[in-house]
């Protein structure tokens, strides 16, 4: 463990303000995808083991439509639709069997998708990396220098575009007849279904928006990084730490949880470049044994 | 005895030498390599299964990071043997570093097992799953004993002991199918034991034993043991059949592979993992020598199971069974 370097970042300015915004930029795009799997857990209380796999699937779409169109904001966007609509139909057609059935036969049907969809892209795309999308055109101009700190201006159009998300998703679940639904449904589906709500009306919208907001995260990380099968794989364990240290179902304790681990990726990398990764799992340990519930979670 | 239940043992040790000739003269009556190699793998990873069947069959918990006891086992075994304390005990040194890959893998197991049991369902799986994760993540980082990503590198002797050589492929399918059916033999003991039964009674209903004065953390933590160590014997086994070990064993995808041959042999038979493990290896090397997609298959080979027979091929088997 370099400690030595770390504490070297944390009094530079330029050092400590580069790598916070990298930590922001990690952080973002993380809670963009977990948000979806905590938002899924919280009112359909299964467990997506599918949802990197809709990760990735937001990267080929987005890859895909930019190729043809070559217009980033609609890839993005695009992207993220087609895999909600992909979500939609994942839940009607398998999803839906399985919600009154035990956890092991929820994971393991998750599971089969996504050795499915990895497969399925190698067969359509191919099985080489494709290149990233690319940054838009608007961004393509020399990075920012903040105290030194060199900052892309495309990370701040990420950090920004996910905080705006956040914001969005804060107010349909606080504000909004639909979230009231929503959050009626994670305490007691049985009541509402009694009151003459369409439950599983609810229940598909519900997951169409987590596929949404997982399609979101892969599209933008087409924009920085390669796009390959089986991406999905790292995320969905990142999703996992920021879902439980947040707190399963609560969507600010995911987002409380993603700047945690992006800051802890962040700084761990030049604290301890190979255990970064550990550094995550450490906390996600910590959290469970001390207060299972989560940061921002309900004790049941 | 509280472990043991003697009716059945002098049967199951009669059974289990039987299978075990049986399988011996398979050797001899189909020299394919491939075929040999398959069985020595179905034992190994059927033994995993079976263990991890303890937990989640017996006892109804789902735990999600059983390979951390594979790894830990395989490379417990591998440094050992590339050691100079064990490499001097010459022709003792595979039972010897067998026995410390079992009984480091069940100290692991009990550190463990004794924080995750507090938990219940979904984060008990989260904190097995984290445990895991966090032991990959140590066997990356300690790159000057583990090799890092690369797994296990300069391979290790393997002296023969008791007149067997397990460089020899014969030695090794004999010994391998030998050391997995004494301890499914053993394990068999454990699980139709009064022990046994009180895992089962934890399962279907945690309060009452809990009320009749039974510890359920103690039966669980003891499970989880158990569970631990026969996984990382099997491990130890895999690592001597590949003379090394990889970090990919202790990655998540490793502790599904079990979940899958639970999944596919029944979770409620004994032998339900080991026919599971069968049919994984049977899917795989045929899958693999037929196209490129495997994942694809098993996917939806899953899929089946889950959506339609809705249980594994033994409980099935046995259930259509008892009712003609």
């Amino acid at each position: 463990m370099e400690i030595f370097a770390l504490l070297d970042c944390i009094i530079s300015p330029a050092c400590l303000l580069s790598q916070a915004a990298g930590g922001l930029k990690i952080g973002m795009l993380l809670f963009l995808v977990a948000s979806g799997l905590t938002l899924v857990f919280g009112v359909l209380g299964v467990i997506n083991f599918a949802h990197g796999a809709l990760y990735m699937l937001g990267a080929y779409f987005s890859w895909q439509i930019m190729s043809i169109t070559g217009h980033f904001g609609l890839s993005v966007i695009l992207g993220a639709l087609g895999v909600g609509i992909f979500g939609l139909l994942f839940e009607r057609i398998l999803i839906s069997r399985v919600y009154n059935a035990d956890l092991l036969v929820q994971i393991l049907l998750c599971y089969s998708v996504v050795l499915i969809l990895d497969d399925l892209v190698m067969i359509i795309w191919g099985d080489e990396f494709l290149s990233s999308v690319g940054v838009p055109e608007v961004f393509q101009v020399p990075p920012l220098f903040i105290f030194d700190a060199i900052i892309p201006p495309f990370h701040l159009a990420i950090i920004s575009m996910s905080f705006i998300v956040g914001l969005i998703l804060w107010f349909i679940m606080t504000k909004t007849r639909f979230g009231r639904l929503v959050r009626a449904a994670a305490v007691n589906p049985k009541m509402l279904e009694a009151l003459g709500i369409n439950i599983n009306l609810l229940r598909a919208c519900v997951f169409m928006l987590g596929s949404f907001l997982a399609g979101l995260g892969g599209a933008l990380a087409a924009s920085v990084g390669s796009v390959v099968s089986g991406m999905g794989n790292s995320i969905i364990i990142e999703s996992f730490i920021v879902t439980v240290i947040g707190g399963m179902g609560s969507i600010s304790g995911a987002f409380l949880a993603s700047l945690i681990i992006g800051m802890a990726r962040s700084f761990g990398a030049v604290a301890m470049p190979l255990f970064t990764d550990g550094l995550m799992f450490l906390i996600m340990v910590l959290v469970l044994v001390l207060r299972p519930q989560g940061l921002m979670g309900n004790k049941k | 005895m509280l472990f043991l239940n003697k009716d059945n043992f002098q049967r199951d040790v009669f059974l289990g030498l039987l299978v075990w000739l049986i399988l011996i003269m398979f050797y001899f009556i189909f020299p394919d390599p491939g075929i040999h190699d398959i069985i020595q793998k179905v034992f190994i990873l059927g033994l995993f299964a079976m263990s991890l069947n303890i937990l989640i069959g017996y006892l109804g918990l789902i735990a999600f990071g059983h390979a951390a006891f594979f790894a830990s086992g395989a490379y417990t075994l591998g440094l050992f043997l590339q050691s100079d304390f064990v490499s001097n005990l010459a022709s003792f040194s595979i039972p010897v570093a067998m026995l410390l890959a079992v009984l480091v893998s069940g100290i692991l197991a009990t550190l463990i097992g004794a924080i995750c049991i507090r938990l219940k369902d979904i984060y008990f799986s989260f904190l097995t799953l984290a445990f895991q994760m966090l032991i990959y993540s140590i066997i990356l980082a300690l790159v000057n004993i583990t090799g890092g990503d690369q797994g296990l590198m300069g391979g290790f002797p393997k002296p023969p002991f008791l007149g067997i050589n397990l460089g020899k492929p014969f030695d090794f399918y004999a010994f391998t199918i030998f050391i997995s059916i004494i301890t499914i033999v053993i394990l068999r003991q454990i699980i139709e034991s009064p022990f046994g039964y009180g895992l089962r009674m934890i399962r279907d209903n945690s309060e009452r034993p809990a009320a009749l004065g039974f510890s359920n953390q103690k039966h669980k933590l003891i499970a989880f043991i158990i569970a631990g160590s026969i996984a990382g014997l099997a491990g130890s086994l895999q690592a001597l059949l590949d003379v090394g070990a990889y970090p990919e064993w202790a990655f998540w995808s490793k502790s599904a592979e079990p979940l899958f041959m639970i999944l596919l042999g029944g979770m409620h038979s004994f032998l339900g993992p080991l026919m599971g493990a069968l049919i994984f290896e049977i899917l795989n090397d045929f899958v693999t020598a037929n196209t490129r997609y495997y994942g694809l298959v098993l996917g939806l080979v899953i899929l089946c199971f889950v959506l339609g027979l809705k249980k594994g091929l033994l409980d099935w088997i046995l259930i259509k069974f008892n009712r003609k």
